[in-house]
């Protein structure tokens, strides 16, 4: 299908995509790898009114090493990070859940900052950010700020980001030594996941979980984490992770199944991660 | 928007709608329709090319995203009239059988083994993962990429 007619600005800078969102507001969206928007856009689920490409901004497609972190250009395609030798040792988690995004033409397109911008609570990627714990940073017409990826979830589909605010890059605190389980339940390859469950055992011990489709955002399985650290077996904790959640029904589950699929999907994952 | 995109090495250049997708105006404008359109959802990977050597689903992007850019269609892959050892492995060894998804099936197992020259079995299932074949013939598919990794002629 064609999407609705928009106005098309390409951005030459980082500067100039801000600018364009700081003059049409609400009216436009960023275009990066597009692998999120523009099937929205074919269903005119997304009708923007303008769309500032910035998916020739080569200048944010990077992963350097920051020492305590990793930092990785909000326009790194996710092939560029499933195939990293810095994040698949000092974040590797990321590196395996980004390899279950989509399928190789998507991750050939598609975009760490583009899937984590979107805020879909369905994508996998979310999920390794909150169980390691990532810092994002947004640059807007005052300047830039940095997220908690507590603090960035804030709807379906919506986040902390203002209109006018674009993310640049995305800061994973180094987990080296660390051990991780990723757990993507879906009934097709390539599928979105019905729910999924990221979990990291740092070196010194701490225990990150994020769940994938448990809520109207990506979400934190904090009381899988409260649990671990008061000394619960995996099993024992695994039983909460659907607490605090309110997933909703569709075609593939109903509520009490995505709950069980919670459960047995975290103690998969925190099993595999060594606990 | 003026956009000037090198298809199978010839340059075009058009005035084109920015909301025309790339699949859109390589089959309508430039009129190469080998490439299909299958499903419409970013799925079934029939409309699969190559921008800048990598496998892409010319169904989620912008003809204007593609400008300046280097693509290959399924029409540029032979040379001449010898196949490329893609296509000729999908034919000795069977990979297709209605035909409608095997010029995404063929470009993606290009770009595939470029990236993973000796792969297994299970490999070549998870790289071919974002294309459908309706007919359901997976498994002549994945011989015919084995038999292309594995240089191909018996």
């Amino acid at each position: 299908m064609i999407p609705a007619a928009f106005d098309y600005v390409r951005a030459g800078s980082a500067d100039e995509a801000i600018a364009a969102l700081a003059t049409h507001g609400d009216e436009a969206k960023l275009l990066a790898g597009g692998h999120s928007l523009i099937p929205l856009m074919r269903f005119r689920l997304a009708r923007p009114a303008v769309v500032v490409d910035i998916g020739r901004l080569d200048d944010l497609s990077y992963i350097r090493d920051g020492g305590d972190h990793v930092a990785i250009g909000a326009l790194t395609r996710h092939r560029d990070v499933e195939t990293s030798e810095l994040v698949a040792a000092r974040a590797g988690l990321l590196g395996e859940v980004t390899s279950h995004v989509g399928d190789p033409q998507v991750r050939h397109r598609g975009t760490l900052g583009g899937a984590v911008a979107h805020g879909d609570p369905a994508s996998d990627i979310p999920s390794a950010l909150i169980a390691l714990g990532a810092t994002l940073v947004a640059a807007g017409p005052q300047g830039s700020r940095e997220i908690s990826v507590d603090d960035f979830f804030s709807g379906f589909l919506e986040t902390a980001l203002a209109d006018d605010e674009m993310l640049t890059e995305v800061r994973i605190p180094a987990a080296d030594g660390a051990r991780w389980g990723f757990e993507k339940f879906n009934r097709r390859a390539q599928d979105w996941a019905i729910v999924g469950v990221s979990a990291v055992v740092r070196a010194g011990g701490d225990v990150g979980v994020g769940l994938v489709n448990m809520h109207s955002t990506p979400v934190r399985a904090a009381a899988v984490e409260g649990a671990l650290a008061g000394g619960a077996s995996a099993a024992e904790a695994a039983e909460l992770a659907a607490e605090g959640c309110e997933p909703t029904e569709d075609l593939n589950a109903s509520v009490e199944y995505r709950q069980h699929l919670a459960r047995v999907l975290t103690r998969r994952a925190l099993e595999a991660a060594g606990l | 928007m003026e956009i000037s995109v090198t298809i199978n090495g010839a340059t075009h250049t058009h005035d084109v709608e920015p909301r025309t997708l790339l699949v859109h105006y390589i089959r309508d404008v430039v009129g190469l329709t080998g490439t299909n359109i299958g499903c419409d959802t970013s799925s079934c990977g029939a409309c699969t090319i190559h921008v800048n050597g990598e496998s892409v689903k010319s169904c989620t992007m912008f003809a204007v995203q593609a400008d300046g850019e280097d693509l290959l269609t399924i029409e540029g892959l032979a040379d001449g009239d010898t196949l490329h050892p893609m296509q000729e492995s999908f034919r000795q060894c069977h990979a297709l059988q209605c035909g409608y998804c095997t010029p995404g099936m063929v470009m993606a197992a290009v770009s595939f083994l470029e990236e993973n020259p000796n792969p297994s079995d299970r490999e070549v299932r998870l790289g071919l993962e974002g294309n459908l074949c309706r007919c359901t013939g997976y498994h002549n598919i994945v011989k015919a990429v084995l038999h292309c990794a594995a240089g191909g002629e018996q």
